[in-house]
């Protein structure tokens, strides 16, 4: 007599495994593994000299630590705008909301020339940074406010649903138990967002960590000064150097995929921190 | 709000929030909800907010809107039915009308096999799906081309058939698709988690077959979680700008999608030209948006009701 | 249509939850499967109904092996605890769902689906959308879908669960009825012992993955066969005690206990209405003290203290009048004798001190 599979009785099991695996496997097994191969190809030696060269280490530190203040800066106004937009009340709300959505929907090249347009010299916003001194385009300045700009929803929606999910009822006793508002934000409300913050300062992260699109138009993507890491692979592709293009990416997904790994972690155990799915 | 056992003083008097009672009695005389902060608060941080989004959205778009239109309509229009301009349009809903229906096609066999069945390796898969969005585009565009090219693992293979993959269209295409392919999938699987297996069960037991339980009772069931992946990756696909570029050759009129002859333009300093076509990409990240919202809506709408009807 | 199963065994993910289950329905008959949450009731059902596939045994449905049977086939009505109806489609086209599966004609369809809907008293809301329904039209709705096709065997996963106290009542008696018209061969699955035995002409007592006992239920009542089903059907007060000479020894009362061996350790239970109040001292009865007098609409629940007994706690159920005519006040000294007590050996690593659940 044959069994059928203890997996579950409802047809279609073979035909949406098999498609989901063999689609996997095409779409992203086989891809990464060729990465795996080519930077193979290279001797330890060769792959440590493209690596850490000089070029390559300033684009790590541009890439890594423009992603980091844009994250920074994202969190601390992230948690701000989603405060705002969770409590208050004021005309033309709903539009402010849906306009955090907007660099997660708008291609990441027209945000790259629109950016570079607002912060250049003669930019809308950079012609009055200007006398201050302050250049924001073609520097890294132009870099972490692109970053800042692709990683902007995800602070904000990581953490609004946990502001809008709280309960009223720990402020009023809170305030019951004699704290003042700035008190009671301190000690009640800001360490129930503190999880979902940080969710969301490792997704803005990771996400500016790969940003290309955005990022070279304000950039001017000068070598050892602007250069972002995704644009050093780009170069050495042109180049048709595989191998080195190759190294670098791994250098730059091993990065990603510990963050990935960091923010899975972070959120299993806001979870069970809290209870809650943020 | 006074006390019935409180002294015949307190019984008088209304019980101020702060001393001194007469002149903000008068000017506030509701008192403040333990929970609200001070109107200057609230104002303060509007304002803060609203700058900080002026400065980082606001601007830049009003800026795509402003320099396409600056030398007037007529430029606009006349950049936009450029031919190459109209390739590349074309280019770009070939693109996704190839990439998205893919996705899709994926998205529904995943959500199925990963939330109607039951065996190992499932967590394993679902990471796998998450994976696109820890990968560079840029690095995604180049395993295309390590796969695909001439020197790739199946480029001498290719070049015998005389196929043209990398630097031509197909490569276009499989490029989006690596980048794009999560969006569905993410949004059916939680939901499809969430909605139970219950009345595919029925529908089972009532003797439909896999195709009939699918069509007539799964699909209606998630078409708004459907609906909303496809726009999301819709958006994506036709504005992927990375992974496009390192596989495009960036030829004119033949492989550059909408995002490439934006930069095109731009580095040849024709910045007229490439913000009127920035523009048309800004109006379907618009649409897209309100699309969204609507949908959110709808959903939302959806499972109030369906959470009314499950309990008793 | 006679339902058997044989030495079914399931496990999920490494935890057993049926064990070794043996059980025979025969046609006709409406059978509960009655236990606590956790012991396996749904889980059978679910097999029974192909939505389950034992990792071993075999399903016989009149005599024949279902087993390789996938669900869809096996012409089985089943209604689901949470009622499963299509929210996307109208009570006619619920009802309908599986005969339009099978292609009958549209006019066969819609005549069999007024036929229901008359049947289950619904008639009148086919254009209605589920969300729109009450909880027990609902159920009604998802019963006529199940019985759409004249299946020879309708299986119910705890019908009435979601639906509140009165609404269940009408529904089981409503149950009773129909099963009574109609003969189909029912299996449902409750946890709630009054439900199972005001429908079940026989009730299926399981309990972490085994069946404890079958019948009816005044057989299971008045005759369980192990600890579990006693404790499990209503409240009993459970003493201590041991076996010697063939007799079971609690304290200075003895019970007869035949087969039990020497020197083990056993359980009497007594039912609260069978122990009797006396103010006096009788032969067989024990001295107990009034600590509190529950009024249950026509009876008295009455606790009392016995040094001894179940764990120094007893209960007593006594009706209105004889609860009046002892006038009883806490704090009194009476003394208890059980009418009728049921002995079963302790199992080592049985641990009972209270008295009752």
């Amino acid at each position: 007599m044959s069994r059928a599979p203890r997996r579950g009785v409802l047809p279609g099991f073979g035909l949406s495994t098999g498609f989901t695996v063999l689609y996997l496997s095409l779409v992203v097994l086989v891809p990464l593994s060729t990465l795996a191969v080519k930077s193979s190809a290279l001797t330890w030696a060769q792959a440590w000299a493209i690596v850490a060269s000089p070029r390559a280490i300033a684009s790590y530190k541009l890439t890594f630590g423009a992603s980091a203040a844009a994250a920074g800066v994202n969190v601390v106004f992230g948690v701000l705008v989603a405060w705002v937009l969770a409590r208050y009340r004021f005309p033309g709300r709903s539009l402010v909301d849906a306009l955090v959505d907007l660099p997660f929907a708008l291609p990441t090249a027209v945000s790259g020339i629109a950016l570079t347009a607002v912060y250049s010299r003669t930019g809308w916003i950079g012609r009055h940074l200007e006398p201050l001194g302050i250049q924001a385009a073609f520097s890294w300045l132009g870099v972490a406010i692109a970053l800042t700009f692709i990683g902007l929803p995800f602070v904000i929606r990581t953490v609004q649903p946990v502001l809008e999910d709280l309960d009223r009822e720990l402020e009023e006793a809170a305030a019951v138990l004699g704290a003042g508002r700035w008190e009671t934000f301190r000690r009640v409300l800001f360490p129930a967002v503190l999880p979902a913050a940080i969710t969301g300062f490792a997704l803005s992260f990771a996400r500016a960590l790969g940003e290309y699109g955005s990022v070279v138009f304000i950039s001017g993507n000068m070598p050892m000064k602007t250069e972002i890491a995704p644009l050093l692979i780009m170069t050495r592709l042109e180049q048709y150097d595989y191998a080195g293009a190759a190294a670098i990416s791994v250098v730059l997904l091993g990065a990603s995929f510990v963050l990935l790994l960091a923010i899975n972690r972070l959120q299993a155990w806001t979870r069970a921190r809290t209870g809650a799915t943020a | 709000m006074s006390d019935a056992s409180a002294g015949p003083a307190d019984a008088i008097a209304p019980v101020p929030e702060r001393a001194p009672v007469s002149a903000r009695a008068r000017a506030r005389p509701r008192p403040r909800r333990v929970d609200e902060d001070p109107p200057l608060v609230r104002w303060g941080l509007t304002l803060l907010a609203l700058g900080f989004l002026s400065a980082f959205v606001l601007v830049p778009c009003a800026a795509v809107v402003v320099e396409a239109l600056r030398d007037g309509v007529r430029l606009w229009w006349t950049a936009l039915v450029d031919p190459d301009a109209l390739a590349a349009i074309r280019l770009t809903v070939l693109v996704a009308a190839i990439a998205v229906p893919l996705n899709a096609l994926f998205g529904l066999a995943a959500a199925w096999s990963i939330t109607r069945f039951r065996y190992r390796g499932k967590s394993a898969l679902v990471s796998l799906i998450d994976l696109p969005f820890g990968v560079s585009p840029v690095i995604s565009g180049m395993v295309t081309v390590l796969l695909f090219g001439a020197q790739g693992w199946f480029g001498p293979w290719l070049v015998e058939r005389g196929w043209k993959v990398v630097f031509a269209v197909p490569g276009i295409v499989l490029a989006t698709v690596f980048v794009t392919f999560p969006f569905v999938a993410r949004e059916l699987i939680p939901f499809m988690e969430s909605q139970g297996l219950e009345e595919e069960e029925a529908a089972h037991v009532l003797g439909a077959s896999g195709w009939q339980l699918f069509m007539k009772v799964t699909l209606p069931n998630v078409k708004w979680s459907l609906l909303y992946g496809v726009i999301l990756c819709n958006a994506r696909a036709m504005g992927e700008f990375g992974a496009v570029s390192v596989v495009s050759g960036h030829i004119r009129g033949l492989t550059n999608t909408l995002p490439l002859h934006v930069e095109i333009l731009y580095n040849e300093y024709a910045f007229r030209a490439a913000f009127a076509v920035a523009s048309l990409l800004f109006l379907l990240a618009l649409v897209t948006l309100v699309a969204k919202k609507t949908l959110e809506w709808r959903q939302h709408h959806a499972r109030h009701a369906a959470r009314r009807s499950v309990t008793p | 249509m006679s339902i058997a199963v044989r030495g079914l065994h399931k496990s999920f993910d490494g935890h057993p939850v049926l064990r070794d289950v043996s059980l025979d329905v025969p046609d006709g008959e409406l059978v509960a499967l009655l236990g606590p949450s956790g012991c396996g009731k749904t889980t059978l059902l679910r097999i029974v109904a192909g939505l389950e596939v034992p990792d071993a045994g075999e399903v016989l449905h009149r005599g024949e092996d279902v087993s390789s049977v996938s669900a869809r086939d096996r012409n089985v009505g089943v209604v689901f605890q949470h009622y499963a109806l299509f929210r996307h489609m109208t009570v006619a086209e619920n009802v309908g769902f599986a005969l339009r599966v099978r292609k009958r004609p549209r006019r066969e369809v819609d005549a069999r689906v007024d036929e229901l809907l008359a049947l289950v008293q619904l008639d009148g809301l086919r254009n209605r959308y589920p969300t729109q329904l009450s909880g027990g039209q609902r159920q009604r709705v998802a019963l006529a879908r199940a019985l759409a096709t004249s299946p020879r065997i309708l299986l119910l996963d705890e019908p009435f669960g979601a639906l509140d106290a009165r609404v269940r009542q009408e529904l089981r008696r409503w149950l009773r009825r129909l099963h009574d018209e109609l003969h189909v061969t029912s299996v449902f699955v409750t946890h709630d012992q009054e439900e199972a035995f005001e429908v079940a002409d026989r009730v299926v007592l399981m309990n972490q993955g085994r069946i404890e006992q079958v019948g009816t239920p005044a057989q299971v009542f008045e005759e369980p066969a192990s600890p579990f089903v006693i404790r499990f059907l209503g409240a009993v007060n459970v003493f201590q005690g041991h076996v010697e000479g063939g007799r079971a020894i609690v304290n200075e009362l003895e019970f007869k206990a035949p087969g039990a061996t020497d020197r083990s350790r056993a359980h009497v239970f007594v039912r609260p209405h069978e122990l009797e109040i006396h103010r006096a001292p009788v032969p067989g009865s024990f001295r107990a003290r009034v600590e509190r007098l529950v009024p249950l609409g026509g009876a008295v629940r009455i606790d009392l203290s016995a040094p001894g007994y179940g764990g120094g706690t007893v209960e007593v159920e006594v009706d209105l009048r004889r609860s009046e005519a002892l006038a009883l006040a806490p704090g009194d000294a009476v003394h208890l004798s059980p009418r009728r007590v049921r002995v079963f050996p302790a199992a080592a690593d049985d641990s009972l001190t209270a008295s009752g659940l």
